[in-house]
């Protein structure tokens, strides 16, 4: 944090000025407000993170500050006073004008901002050239330039690969870097490290950080997570369903928080499971024996091995590219390892989930970490539900629509209202739950949790991994939860499986590889969690780099 | 009489509702073919009171009981064809088939035309179009003998007559009517153009999926093999079989339905690799699921929507195809009517000024634009995009 951060009157002259700004969606052929009257001020050189859960209309607010409203979307009322000009009522060709040169954004996903069959710096150079600030030689060596404050590595040559031969982390920086050819007056960074895991998180975030300080940029920092938030932004603006909770400066609002609301996000994250009680000394629900598998001639787990016991949660946490998914897939028979094997209530499972009974593939289910893509969007919620229903158990009619209704019930959704409903129509959370449902549906004894709740907001999160745990309870389910997420596996494990480059670096109870002393991996990991504390990176950096 | 239904309709009994209606609809039947008979002024009376009668259970009803508003419509629409039927009997009772055809076309579009009147109230200007002019195609394809005035193959004047009110359209090069022959090339060219295009989809969307579907060896070998019926130029292709195994109708829809079906392959094929990597099929295939099922409730619902763009398409350039196969005189064979082989046969009026001969290139145009603003109603909705 820059020493002037304590009183707001050191930031430059007002930059942007929205007053009373209220923007509205369609559906269903009728508009509804999505954001109700919402005043914000951003001056220059400041950053203002804008923080909620999803549908509160964080992103819609920062588009509007470039002007710009999604489609099916409109502004219908107040002014966007961006250096003097009203963005509301300014022509399409007027705004054109601003954006890419004095507006930039950062989109979420940069693998999919990224016009893959171009390369990174051809793309780079499009927006300085076009809107005729500097000439094609010159913004090339400018971004190198800029690569290189951004710590890409290879800075001179990595501009001419294209966005699939780079990673998630560097390519995130490339778009920071893209946004930052015109040095704009305003960035807005909308979620730019929720997709990247959390060692790869702390590179991009101090990459971020250092060069909006560098050039002294007005940003809108965009983030449902308080944690990522507080060590990016000077002033934090709180919201949900569209109106304003509470603004204040970073640190006021983390020491005291004046709203019920803004403390249950800070409160979030505190869930833990009771501990289960030791695994009785009998044969355990699922053993896999030393596995190797490879994606075609690339090895990807080397001599994995591990035990899940009834009624325990297994967690397996690993930044990506670690094996843990590919571990799940051998699991399940979707991969077949070419050695090793994986044993089922003591008898050995056959490796091809083609040659597994209906038994043993209605025993092991999986819910997946993108429950957009997990379930058809062209079935509704009864069908997606009852199939396993029908599948397994061969339930019909009426029975099959009470058990739907029970299911629907368990996973607290209202079956009468969302019986008959499409994906379409559920939000994300909404959504997760069904697929619990469909995995819940064939009674399994052993569910595989990839990732289920990374895609999901803070507090939507928390509430599937309390009905998770209430399930488990209830049901006496065993778990093998994948994640990146240590928050997650302090909440949820009993047992902690740590993986790094298809290995296993540490396994054992949760205490066991909790406390210290820690493997230098499992280190790595646990401090690279942001934590609600504005200095908490500065600090780390300081650590690391001594 | 609709007052009277309605006291057992309402939601709770809509059986009760139905039964009741449809006994009240078989009376008034009765009452009026016996009346009626041939008698054209009683007939237009019934016609008249068939229009009230909708209208008032339309309001009333529509409060009351949405599917009895439904039947009753259907019911109406079955009545108005009756009574029309009735007024040109001599016609109608000389091709009692073709009539029932007609009967069974009006029927099923009101049925879909209840069934849908959410969505086609909010349907644009251009759907509308389209769907009225497909409408109006298949009714006359359906009642070619009833409607035109003269017969296919008849010879009824001298040849090129001009337009006279006798002949509405003039006579061909051989001295047939050319108002009967385009109305009964309607029949022939879409009947065979639509039964192709069913074909192309079912050999190659089927195929498609299935290449998808289950990849590996399968997919080598069904994408090879359109390759190499793709790498044929298709009119050359489909001018040699047609030699070969000689022109008759199954033998032309068997042709151009296996040589279109390669394209039909080859979208499914690509739309449905995108639906087979996403994990709820992987989920479908991990529950055990089959390859019928997956096919069938995971992967084609999702392509849907452009395949049934790539339909209308298809349809039209099916349409083409057979046109300018008959242009060649290998296709529909003559006697016959065909659109595209009476461009040929009139072709000599062209150097007259005569249009006549731009008449059936003018319906195939018409049909075409009208599939296509149907089909783009139907994909805008599919897609889900606003505005």
């Amino acid at each position: 944090m820059s020493e002037e951060t304590g009183d707001g009157s050191t930031f430059g002259d007002v930059l942007v000025e929205m007053h009373g700004l209220r923007i509205e969606g369609r559906s269903d052929d009728i508009w509804h407000e999505i954001v109700h009257g919402i005043d914000v001020v951003l001056h220059r050189g400041e950053v203002l993170g804008l923080i909620g859960e999803s549908g509160a209309g964080k992103s819609t607010i920062g588009l509007a500050a470039m002007g710009f409203a999604r489609d099916g979307c409109r502004i219908s009322g107040g002014s966007i006073m961006f250096d003097g000009v009203d963005l509301a009522k300014a022509s399409e060709e007027s705004l054109r004008q601003l954006r890419g040169s004095r507006i930039a954004y950062v989109a979420q996903s940069a693998a999919a901002a990224f016009n893959p069959a171009h390369k990174l710096i051809d793309q780079y150079c499009e927006a300085p050239v076009q809107h005729g600030i500097m000439p094609r030689a010159e913004a090339e060596s400018d971004a190198i330039d800029l690569y290189g404050r951004l710590q890409l590595p290879d800075p001179e040559s990595i501009g001419f690969r294209y966005p699939h031969q780079v990673s998630g982390g560097q390519l995130q920086r490339a778009m920071t870097a893209m946004a930052m050819a015109c040095r704009p007056d305003l960035i807005v960074f909308d979620e730019p490290t929720t997709a990247l895991d959390v060692t790869t998180q702390i590179e991009v975030l101090s990459a971020i950080r250092g060069i909006v300080r560098q050039f002294n940029t007005a940003a809108i920092y965009i983030t449902h997570d308080l944690a990522v938030v507080s060590q990016m932004a000077d002033r934090i603006m709180v919201l949900r369903h569209g109106n304003l909770i509470e603004e204040g400066e970073t640190r006021g609002m983390l020491e005291d928080p004046q709203k019920d609301y803004t403390r249950d996000l800070l409160a979030v994250r505190t869930f833990r499971k009771e501990l289960a009680e030791e695994p009785d000394a009998n044969v355990p629900l699922l053993r896999a024996e030393n596995i190797y598998a490879a994606y075609g001639k690339s090895p990807v787990l080397f001599d994995v091995s591990m035990d899940i016991h009834r009624k325990r949660t297994v967690a397996v946490v690993g930044e990506s590219g670690s094996g843990k998914s590919t571990m799940a897939r051998v699991i399940t028979g979707l991969l077949v390892p070419s050695q090793g094997q994986v044993y089922y209530d003591g008898q050995p499972l056959p490796r091809d989930h083609r040659k597994r009974s209906k038994d043993e593939k209605r025993r092991l289910q999986m819910i997946y970490q993108m429950p957009d893509t997990a379930i058809n969007p062209r079935q509704r919620v009864n069908s997606i539900i009852g199939r396993p229903l029908e599948f397994y158990l061969g339930m019909r009619g009426a029975d099959r629509d009470a058990r739907v209704r029970e299911l629907l019930e368990m996973i607290e959704l209202d079956p009468a209202e969302f019986f008959d409903r499409f994906p379409d129509e559920l939000s994300g959370g909404q959504k997760q739950r069904v697929c619990i449902a469909r995995a819940l549906a064939a009674e399994p004894e052993l569910i595989i949790c990839d990732e289920v709740t990374s895609a999901l907001d803070q507090l939507v999160a928390e509430e599937i991994l309390k009905l998770l745990q209430g399930l488990q309870d209830e049901l006496g389910l065993a778990y093998m939860f994948i994640t990146h997420d240590i928050a997650t596996v302090r909440a949820v494990a009993d047992e902690i499986v740590v993986m790094l480059r298809g290995e296993v670096v540490e396994q054992g109870p949760k205490e066991q590889v909790l406390t210290p002393p820690h493997h230098e991996y499992t280190e790595l990991l646990l401090s690279s969690v942001p934590e609600m504390d504005p200095d908490w990176l500065d600090n780390l950096l300081d650590q690391r780099s001594s | 009489m609709p007052l009277a239904t309605s006291t057992f309709g309402g939601k709770a009994s809509p059986w009760v509702s139905r039964i009741a209606m449809a006994a009240v609809h078989f009376f008034i039947l009765v009452l009026f073919l016996q009346n009626v008979a041939a008698d054209t002024w009683s007939a237009i009376i019934g016609l008249l009171f068939a229009h009230l009668y909708s209208v008032v259970a339309l309001t009333y009803w529509n409060r009351i009981d949405r599917s009895a508003a439904g039947d009753t419509v259907i019911v109406t629409v079955t009545l108005e064809f009756v009574l029309i039927a009735i007024i040109f009997w001599d016609r109608a009772s000389a091709w009692p088939w073709s009539t029932l055809f007609g009967l069974g076309v009006v029927q099923v579009c009101a049925f879909f035309a209840v069934r849908y009147w959410k969505d086609l109230r909010q349907a644009p200007k251009s759907a509308w179009f389209g769907l009225i002019v497909v409408l109006i195609y298949i009714m006359i394809a359906a009642m070619a003998p009833v409607i035109a005035p003269f017969s296919e193959t008849e010879i009824v004047g001298s040849e090129y007559d001009a337009w006279t009110n006798e002949h509405l359209l003039g006579t061909d090069n051989l001295g047939r009517d050319m108002f009967t022959r385009l109305i009964y090339g309607g029949r022939n060219t879409v009947g065979v153009a639509f039964i192709t295009t069913v074909l192309a989809f079912l050999i190659g969307g089927l195929g498609g999926l299935l290449a998808a579907a289950m990849r590996g060896w399968v997919d080598q070998v069904l994408s090879r093999f359109m390759e190499i019926l793709m790498a044929i130029p298709s009119f050359i292709f489909a001018l040699l079989i047609l030699t070969i195994v000689g022109t008759s109708v199954p033998s032309l829809i068997m042709v151009i339905a296996v040589l279109d079906a390669t394209r039909v392959f080859r979208l499914a094929r690509a739309v449905a690799m995108n639906v087979v990597v996403l994990e709820f099929v992987e989920a479908a295939s991990l529950r055990g699921e089959g390859l019928w099922w997956i096919i069938r409730a995971e992967i084609l619902p999702n392509v849907l929507p452009p395949l049934v763009a790539e339909f209308g398409l298809r349809f039209c350039f099916v349409f083409l195809f057979l046109s300018g196969l008959s242009f060649l005189g290998l296709g529909i064979q003559p006697p016959t009517a065909d659109w595209g082989s009476m461009v040929r046969d009139n072709a000599t009026l062209i150097t007259y000024g005569d249009i006549t001969p731009l008449l059936p290139a003018a319906a195939i145009a018409i049909l075409t634009i009208g599939v296509n603003f149907v089909v783009d109603w139907f994909l805008h909705k599919a897609s889900g995009l606003k505005e």
